[in-house]
C-alpha cells in the first residue's frame, strides 16, 4: 500500500463481531480499529478490554477515518446494515483505488423514500436492495470488494474456540489478501468465490434464526428445529435464487454452516430475539433492550417485500413478519406452515 | 438571404474542425504506416503471451497446436466460406503432418519443444497477417470526398425530392443522422489520450454510421474490428482494410488465434490508436439491447491501461465511450428476430450474414434505412475510464464526492502496479456490466419504440396465461387493441419514462415533447416503416392492430430493462 504504517489489516465497528475479528488478526500483526466514540477507544487502551471482553495488545484504536484508510490498505468494515451507507460516506473521501474491503455485515441496505418505515413496505423492486459489497462499490472508488461469513459467534471467537470463516470475493487477491491476515491456528479460511451468495447466505439466515429462537421459547425439541433447519434451507435457498445467487454458495460453511450455528445458539442475537417472543415480550421492548442490532429483524421486511414483488416462495419469512409486525398470535403463525403445502422434499437445486 | 460561406472543413462533410489536422499525424496513421513492423510486433507478443498462457494452465504447446488444428479442420469442412485463403487446407495438412513427425522426438525434449515453437511461429504468423489492416491516406481522402456525394445522392433519391434537390445535395447524411450527447468531451480527450469507441449494435448499417460519425466529428481514423464476412463485398473491403478496419474471423474460436486478435487490439490501443468495436459481438437477434458483452477485445482495453502503467511507464489514459444507436426502422428486423426464436435455448451461433454480399443489396440497405425514415440518433455517451469512473474533460477520473482518482492505484498491491491476470479479468467483467448500465441510461428512447412496447404489453396482459410462443401467435382478430385504453397506458408509461429521464436512467428523444396522441401517430407511422407487414398500426381511428407480431415483439424489446411491463 501506500502507507508506511506496519498495520496488517483495519477494522471498522467495535462492536462484539468487529472485536473479536480484530482479536483475530491482532495474532498474525497490529490491527487498527474504529471506533465511534473516543471514551471506547480509550477504554481499550487503558485497560485492554471492552465490555469483558480481552483486547489483544496489538489492537490499537482510532475514532479518525482517515488515519485508518491512510494506515490501512485492507479494511473489514462491521457496522450495521442501517450504519453502513453513512460509514461509508465518511470513509470514502480517504478510500483510494488500491484499498480492498471486505466486510463483515450480515444486513442489507435499502433506500426508502422520506416518511417510509420498512416494516410497511409491500413490496421492493431488486434496485432498492444492495448487499454490503453493492454499496461499497456505490458509495467508493473501491474495486477489490469481498466478504467474511460463516459460525463465527462472537463469544466463542473469544473464547479461543477452534472456528472456520469463509472470505469470498470475485478476486483472487482479495481473498488471498484477507486469508493472510485473518487464518491462524484456531481460525480456518475457506474461499469462495460467489459473492452474492455468500453475502446473503449471511444475510438471510438470521430470518431462521428468529423462527428457530421461537421454536426454542415454545419448548420444542430437536425434530422441529430440524424441520426450520431444513424448509429455513429451502427457502434461503429459493430466495438467493431470486436474487441472483449461486445455490451451490449455501451449501457450504457460509451457509448450511451459519444456519445451523445460528440457529442452535442462545448467544444469537436474532435467536434471542424469536425466543423472547416466545416468551411474551413485545418486539418494542427487546429491541430496546438490546444493546446491538438484531439485523434479522429488517431483513425479514425487506425479504418479505421481495417475495412479494417477485412472487417467491418464503412462507417462513411471511409467518415471521406476520408475529413480527401484525401480532399474530405465534401458535396461529406455526399451524399455517404446517399446514403449507410443501410438496417435494429437495425441489430448490 | 445569402447563405453563410462554408468553412474548408465543411466542403468534405465534416461538421467540426479535425481534432488533429494533417492525416499523417494521426496515430493510426503513425502505426500502420510500418505495418509490417507492427505486424511482426503482434507476432513476438502473441507468442510471449501463449507461452505464459500454457505455463500457467500447464500445458504444453504442442498439445495447443493440436486442438487449434482440429477445430481448424472442423471450421473448414463445417463452415466454408468464400472468403478463406485457397491455401488454407494445405497449410493445416501440413501442420498435422509435422505434429504426426514431433511425435516421435518426444524423447529429445529439446527437439521437440524446438519444433513445437516452429509450428506455432508459423500459425501465429499466418493468423496475425490475416487479422492486420493498414491505413492508406491516399484511399482515406478518396473515401472521404466520395462516400458523402454518393451517400446523399443516395438520401435525395430515397426521400423522394425533386431532380433538382438531388443534384443539389439538400439533404446531407448529417440531416438524417441525428448526433448527439458528450461530442466535445470525446474530440477533447482524443488528444489527451486513447478512445475505446463501443457502440451497441442493431444493424449492418451500424458501422457505415459511426463511422461517417466519427469523421464528421473531425476526429481522426480508429482501427476497427469488422468481421470477416464484411470483407466479401469488394468495395467494402478495399476501403476498410485501407482505413484502418482489421479483420476479425469469429468462427476462429481457438486459443492460438483469439490470443493473436487480443494482442493485435492491445498494442494498437498502447500505441495510441483509438479502437472501435461492437462489445455486443454481433447484431441484437432481439432488438434489446445487449446485456451481456463479450469480454474478450474489451479486457485488451484493460491490458492496454496496466501496461501503460506498468510496462511503459507512460501515464497516457484509455477512455470507454458508450454509443447507443437509435433506430426507428431496422432493415433486417425479420431475419434477426426469426433467427433469435428459431435458436431460443440453443447456444447462440454466429450466423453469417450476406446482407452486404451483392451490390445490389448494399445499395437497397442504404435506400431504404435512410429513405422516409425521419430519425436515427447517434448518442455518444459520458467517457468513462476502464474501471468505469466518469472522466472530466482533462481525462481526470472522478470518483464519487467529486474527487480525482488515480486510476493507477487500481492496479496496485502492497504500493507496486503488479500484472494479475486474474484480478483484470474481473475489471474487464465490472467494465462490461457497466458498459451495458450506461447503455441503458443514455439510450434515446423514440416513440416508435413506446408505441410498440405498450401494445405488445397490452396483449400480454390480456392473455396472462400464454407463453411468448402462444403470444406471437395470436389471431388476427385478438392482436386488435381499443384506441381509449391504449392511449390510456401509453400516457402512464410516458410518466415512467419521464420519471425514469429526471433519474439519469434513460434519454427520450426530442420528437415525444408533445402529447400523448402525438406520440402515438408519429410512433405508429415510423415504426417499422419499410416491412411489408407493418408491427402496428392503425385499423381505423379508434382501433390499431399488429399484422406481425413478431415484428412487434422486436421492437418493443428496445424498452426491456427499465421495469416499464409493472405500469402497464
Amino acid at each position: 500500500m501506500k502507507t508506511t504504517s506496519d498495520y496488517i489489516a483495519g477494522v471498522i465497528g467495535a462492536g462484539s463481531f468487529g472485536t473479536a475479528i480484530a482479536n483475530i488478526m491482532a495474532e498474525n500483526g497490529k490491527v487498527l480499529l474504529l471506533a465511534r466514540r473516543q471514551e471506547i477507544a480509550d477504554q481499550i487502551h487503558t485497560t485492554r478490554t471492552l465490555k469483558g471482553r480481552k483486547m489483544h495488545e496489538n489492537i490499537h484504536v482510532t475514532t479518525s477515518h482517515e488515519e485508518l484508510a491512510s494506515s490501512c490498505g485492507l479494511i473489514f468494515p462491521i457496522v450495521p446494515a442501517a450504519a453502513f451507507r453513512n460509514m461509508l460516506q465518511q470513509l470514502s473521501p480517504y478510500l483510494h483505488p488500491y484499498h480492498i474491503l471486505i466486510h463483515g455485515t450480515k444486513g442489507l441496505d435499502v433506500r426508502l423514500p422520506e416518511g417510509k418505515v420498512i416494516h410497511e413496505v409491500e413490496t421492493l423492486e431488486k434496485e432498492e436492495v444492495k448487499t454490503m459489497s453493492e454499496l461499497i462499490v456505490e458509495e467508493t472508488v473501491v474495486r477489490r470488494v469481498g466478504c467474511m461469513a460463516g459460525p463465527n459467534l462472537s463469544f466463542e471467537i473469544f473464547d479461543g474456540q477452534p472456528a472456520a470463516t469463509v472470505v469470498a470475493s470475485h478476486f483472487d487477491e482479495v481473498i488471498r489478501e484477507g486469508s493472510a491476515v485473518l487464518r491462524s491456528r484456531r481460525f480456518r479460511v475457506h474461499a469462495n468465490h460467489h459473492l452474492i451468495g455468500i453475502e446473503l447466505a449471511g444475510v438471510l439466515k438470521n430470518i431462521m434464526a428468529i423462527s428457530a429462537g421461537i421454536l426454542e421459547g415454545l419448548g420444542y425439541g430437536h425434530n422441529t428445529r430440524s424441520l426450520l433447519i431444513a424448509r429455513g434451507m429451502a427457502e434461503i435457498i429459493h430466495l438467493g435464487k431470486g436474487l441472483g445467487a449461486d445455490p451451490k454458495a449455501f451449501l457450504g460453511l457460509a451457509g448450511i454452516g451459519d444456519l445451523v450455528a445460528t440457529c442452535s445458539s442462545s448467544h444469537s442475537r436474532n435467536f434471542t430475539v424469536g425466543h423472547r417472543l416466545a416468551k411474551g415480550e413485545t418486539l418494542a421492548q427487546i429491541i430496546e433492550s438490546m444493546d446491538e442490532v438484531a439485523e434479522g429483524v429488517n431483513t425479514t421486511c425487506i425479504m418479505r417485500a421481495l417475495a412479494n414483488r417477485y412472487k417467491l416462495p418464503a412462507p417462513i419469512t411471511q409467518a415471521v413478519y406476520r408475529v413480527l409486525f401484525e401480532g399474530m398470535d405465534i401458535q396461529r403463525g406455526l399451524r399455517l406452515l404446517m399446514e403449507y403445502p410443501f410438496t417435494e422434499d429437495v425441489e430448490f437445486i | 438571404m445569402a447563405k453563410p460561406a462554408k468553412l474548408a472543413y465543411q466542403n468534405e462533410g465534416i461538421l467540426l474542425p479535425p481534432v488533429i489536422p494533417q492525416i499523417k499525424d494521426w496515430p493510426i496513421a503513425k502505426l500502420l504506416r510500418k505495418n509490417k513492423d507492427f505486424v511482426k510486433l503482434v507476432q513476438a507478443e502473441t507468442l510471449t503471451q501463449l507461452h505464459k498462457h500454457a505455463a500457467r494452465e500447464g500445458k504444453d504447446l504442442h498439445d495447443l497446436i493440436a486442438t487449434t488444428m482440429h477445430r481448424e479442420h472442423l471450421r473448414m469442412v463445417e463452415d466454408p466460406w468464400k472468403i478463406d485463403p485457397k491455401d488454407e487446407r494445405k497449410f493445416w495438412k501440413e501442420i498435422k503432418h509435422q505434429l504426426v513427425q514431433n511425435e516421435q522426438l518426444e524423447n529429445d525434449p529439446a527437439a521437440f519443444s524446438a519444433k513445437s515453437e516452429e509450428m506455432l511461429e508459423s500459425i501465429v504468423s499466418v493468423y496475425a497477417n490475416e487479422i492486420s489492416s493498414t491505413f492508406k491516406p491516399s484511399t482515406y481522402h478518396f473515401a472521404k470526398r466520395v462516400l458523402p456525394f454518393i451517400f446523399s445522392t443516395l438520401l435525395n433519391a430515397s426521400a423522394g425530392k425533386t431532380i433538382k434537390s438531388v443534384i443539389n445535395h439538400r439533404i446531407g447524411l448529417q440531416e438524417k443522422v441525428h448526433l448527439r450527447g458528450e461530442i466535445d468531451a470525446l474530440r477533447t480527450l482524443a488528444a489527451k489520450g486513447t478512445i475505446v469507441l463501443v457502440p451497441t449494435h442493431i444493424s449492418n448499417v451500424d458501422s457505415i454510421i459511426v463511422g461517417w460519425s466519427l469523421h464528421a466529428l473531425g476526429l481522426p481514423a480508429f482501427i476497427y474490428g469488422a468481421g470477416l464476412n464484411l470483407f466479401n463485398n469488394k468495395i467494402l473491403a478495399h476501403f476498410m482494410s485501407r482505413a484502418g478496419a482489421y479483420r476479425v474471423d469469429r468462427r476462429k474460436r481457438n486459443p492460438i488465434y483469439r490470443t493473436t486478435l487480443d494482442a493485435y487490439s492491445t498494442l494498437a490501443i498502447e500505441k495510441n490508436c483509438h479502437s472501435l468495436f461492437f462489445p455486443g459481438g454481433t447484431r441484437s437477434r432481439t432488438g434489446m439491447i445487449e446485456k451481456h458483452l463479450k469480454l474478450g477485445l474489451l479486457g485488451t482495453a484493460v491490458e492496454a491501461q496496466r501496461r501503460n502503467f506498468l510496462d511503459n511507464g507512460s501515464q497516457k489514459k484509455i477512455f470507454v465511450v458508450p454509443v447507443v444507436m437509435s433506430y426507428h426502422f431496422v432493415l433486417e428486423a425479420k431475419s434477426l428476430i426469426n433467427q433469435h426464436l428459431k435458436r431460443t435455448g440453443q447456444e447462440q451461433y454466429y450466423i453469417i450474414n450476406d446482407e452486404f454480399a451483392s451490390y445490389r443489396k448494399f445499395i437497397q440497405f442504404i435506400w431504404k434505412t435512410f429513405g422516409k425514415t425521419s430519425d436515427i440518433t447517434l448518442n455518444f455517451g459520458k467517457p468513462m475510464d476502464i474501471f468505469g469512473n466518469f472522466v472530466d474533460e482533462a481525462g481526470v477520473s472522478i470518483g464519487q464526492h467529486g474527487r480525482d482518482i488515480d486510476v493507477k492505484e487500481y492496479f496496485m498491491t502492497r504500493g507496486e502496479i503488479r500484472e494479475d491476470v486474474q484480478r483484470d479479468g474481473e475489471y474487464t467483467r465490472m467494465l462490461g456490466e457497466r458498459i451495458v448500465d450506461r447503455y441503458h441510461a443514455e439510450n434515446h428512447v423514440f416513440s416508435s419504440h413506446i408505441v410498440a412496447f405498450v401494445a405488445f404489453e397490452m396483449l400480454k396482459r390480456r392473455f396472462p396465461d400464454f407463453d411468448l410462443y402462444a403470444l406471437l401467435r395470436l389471431s388476427e382478430e385478438d392482436r386488435v387493441l381499443g384506441l381509449k385504453e391504449y392511449l390510456a397506458t401509453v400516457d402512464r408509461i410516458m410518466q415512467v419514462l419521464k420519471n425514469l429521464r429526471d433519474r439519469s436512467k434513460v434519454m427520450l428523444s426530442p420528437h415525444l415533447e408533445t402529447n400523448t396522441m402525438s406520440i402515438i401517430e408519429h410512433g405508429v407511422k415510423n415504426l417499422g416503416l419499410y416491412h411489408s407487414k407493418r408491427p402496428l398500426t392503425f385499423q381505423n381511428p379508434q382501433t390499431l392492430a399488429s399484422e406481425d407480431m413478431n415484428l412487434l415483439y422486436y421492437y418493443r424489446n428496445r424498452l426491456e430493462g427499465y421495469g416499464l411491463e409493472n405500469h402497464i
